[in-house]
């Protein structure tokens, strides 16, 4: 007994060959088409969110917001040894004043005069793993030691894009599921349309013999490959403009839009897209054929 | 031991409508040679069509092989029909086939290799005197031809049974004798062969096989195992 894809030579010249030439192929070519890009921007934001925690949900920054640059001077080492000893600290490093007056060039002008506008003290601190749980405490900690400490954690401004990232994915997600349910309806379609055409075909296959079995394999074949030839041109196309928008975003230079890329393990997952939708249309053309057929004698 | 054919009031009704077939009753003997006759309407494709299990009757009870084919499941009637041969009124060829696909189509639904199908194709194309035209369309071949092609395609795989509806309404006199010729030597072979048919001419090409007429969907004349002769081609299942 043959594959149930498997066709012998014979059998698939028992339906005419008319590849391309009606619109399922292109239809499943744009299908595939949004379905590669919804699933790379998925992919790409999880990437992104990925980045964003390991990069930056460990960091807090400490300020120290003294007006009085003799006391705010006493106040950030008293802090940085503060820092030494407490529990939960990777690393801290104080930001020196050209970094703070190169970050406030672009507001301020490269010509202010140094003291004539206080600047708060800055500390850059790494947290020790579990030493996000902590922050409450190293707060309490500095602040007996330097009264003009705000601890600024980097996870809490991050909360609202981490968040807008989740339902950007959730989105993505629930569109490639969208089309993978237009893609089998589309199939269903057309599969009973190609049952309609050859209706003749098939109630005479059916009376020399042949079985519900070997009538689907010859639609559900075609059917699989017009869904394939479409896939690869649907994917074809995305990668492309993927590509484009990869060079575009890398030119904008920001460190969030940077982080939006695709790993290899991406790369392949949206390979397997057009391979899953030809997989799609095939099983879906066969359970609609052999649902028809069964309302044949 | 009943037929190889065996229908036991048999009504067969479609829709709501009136029984098309009513209370048909008969027996045909394995390698039996019986001609259906009767007049338009009567309803002999109807019965043809219970015979090659196109259908289901309405009520009754119909043997095909020894198995009762009135509930056999539907999965199971690929297997029974591949053991029956139909020359169909209408030919029903396949369009876009070309005469040697359209008669190589029983071969392939029977899962034979394509390098075992050209022997045998050529062999019935040569047979029914389309050598020359194996490559032809339906749509190219007149009536007789197609004709030709549809019993070629009907004989090809040596069925058990042959159901020929009206196998000779398009082919001249010359070309009606061949093909009775044809179902003739099938028949010898062991073939029990069932032709509706109004030529008469046709009816006396065959003296030896049995008659049975139908009437407003009645069998008029039944036939019984018991009135073929105990041997010979046309010979009664024992």
């Amino acid at each position: 007994m043959m594959a149930w894809h498997h066709a012998t030579a014979g059998e698939r010249r028992l339906l005419p060959e008319a590849r391309l030439g009606g619109p399922m192929p292109w239809v499943i070519a744009i299908m595939l088409f949004l379905t590669v890009l919804a699933a790379a921007a998925g992919l790409g934001l999880r990437q992104a969110a990925t980045h964003l925690r390991s990069g930056l949900a460990d960091q807090i920054t400490i300020q120290i917001v003294e007006g009085d640059h003799v006391e705010r001077e006493r106040q950030a080492t008293a802090a940085m040894h503060e820092l030494d000893r407490l529990a939960g600290i990777g690393k801290h490093r104080r930001v020196d004043s050209s970094e703070l007056e190169a970050l406030l060039a672009p507001w301020l002008g490269d010509s202010f005069t140094r003291g004539e506008i206080p600047i708060p003290a800055m500390i850059d601190v790494t947290l020790a793993p579990g030493g996000a749980d902590r922050i409450d405490a190293i707060g309490e900690a500095l602040k007996s030691v330097a009264p003009a400490v705000r601890i600024s954690s980097h996870a809490q401004w991050l909360k609202p894009i981490e968040a807008l990232i989740g339902t950007l994915l959730w989105l993505a997600l629930a569109l490639v599921l969208l089309m993978a349910a237009a893609t089998a309806f589309t199939v269903v379609l057309a599969a009973r349309a190609a049952l309609d055409t050859h209706r003749e075909t098939i109630d005479v296959m059916h009376l020399l013999g042949a079985t519900d079995g070997q009538i689907a394999r010859l639609f559900q074949r075609r059917i699989a490959t017009d869904a394939m030839i479409g896939g690869l041109i649907g994917f074809s196309g995305a990668v492309v403009v993927v590509l484009i928008l990869s060079q575009r975003i890398e030119s904008v230079g920001s460190e969030l839009f940077g982080a939006i890329s695709l790993t290899t393990a991406a790369w392949i997952g949206l390979l397997a897209l057009p391979l899953a939708g030809t997989i799609l249309a095939m099983a879906t053309a066969r359970l609609t054929i052999l649902g028809t057929l069964e309302r044949i004698l | 031991m009943g037929g190889i054919v065996q229908f036991e009031n048999v009504g067969l009704r479609y829709g709501t409508g009136a029984e098309t077939l009513s209370d048909v009753s008969f027996d045909l003997a394995m390698g039996s040679f019986t001609f259906l006759t009767g007049p338009s309407g009567a309803g002999k494709t109807s019965l043809l069509r219970l015979l090659y299990l196109a259908q289901r009757p309405s009520r009754g009870l119909i043997r095909l092989f020894g198995e009762d084919i009135v509930t056999l499941p539907r999965a199971r009637m690929p297997a029974y029909r591949r053991r029956i041969g139909v020359v169909f009124q209408d030919f029903r060829l396949i369009p876009y086939l070309s005469a040697y696909d359209n008669v190589a189509l029983p071969l392939r639904v029977a899962g034979v290799e394509e390098r075992d199908l050209d022997t045998p194709v050529r062999e019935m194309l040569d047979w029914v005197g389309l050598t020359g035209r194996s490559n032809a369309r339906p749509a190219t071949l007149s009536g007789g031809e197609q004709q030709r092609v549809a019993i070629a395609r009907a004989v090809i795989a040596r069925p058990e049974i042959l159901v020929a509806d009206e196998p000779t309404g398009n082919v001249d006199p010359e070309m009606a004798k061949r093909l009775l010729y044809l179902f003739e030597a099938l028949n010898k072979l062991g073939t029990t062969v069932v032709v509706a048919t109004h030529d008469v001419h046709l009816l006396a090409g065959v003296p030896a096989a049995m008659q049975m007429r139908l009437e407003r969907g009645r069998v008029t004349n039944p036939v019984e195992s018991g009135r073929y002769p105990s041997s010979g081609p046309h010979g009664l299942a024992t």
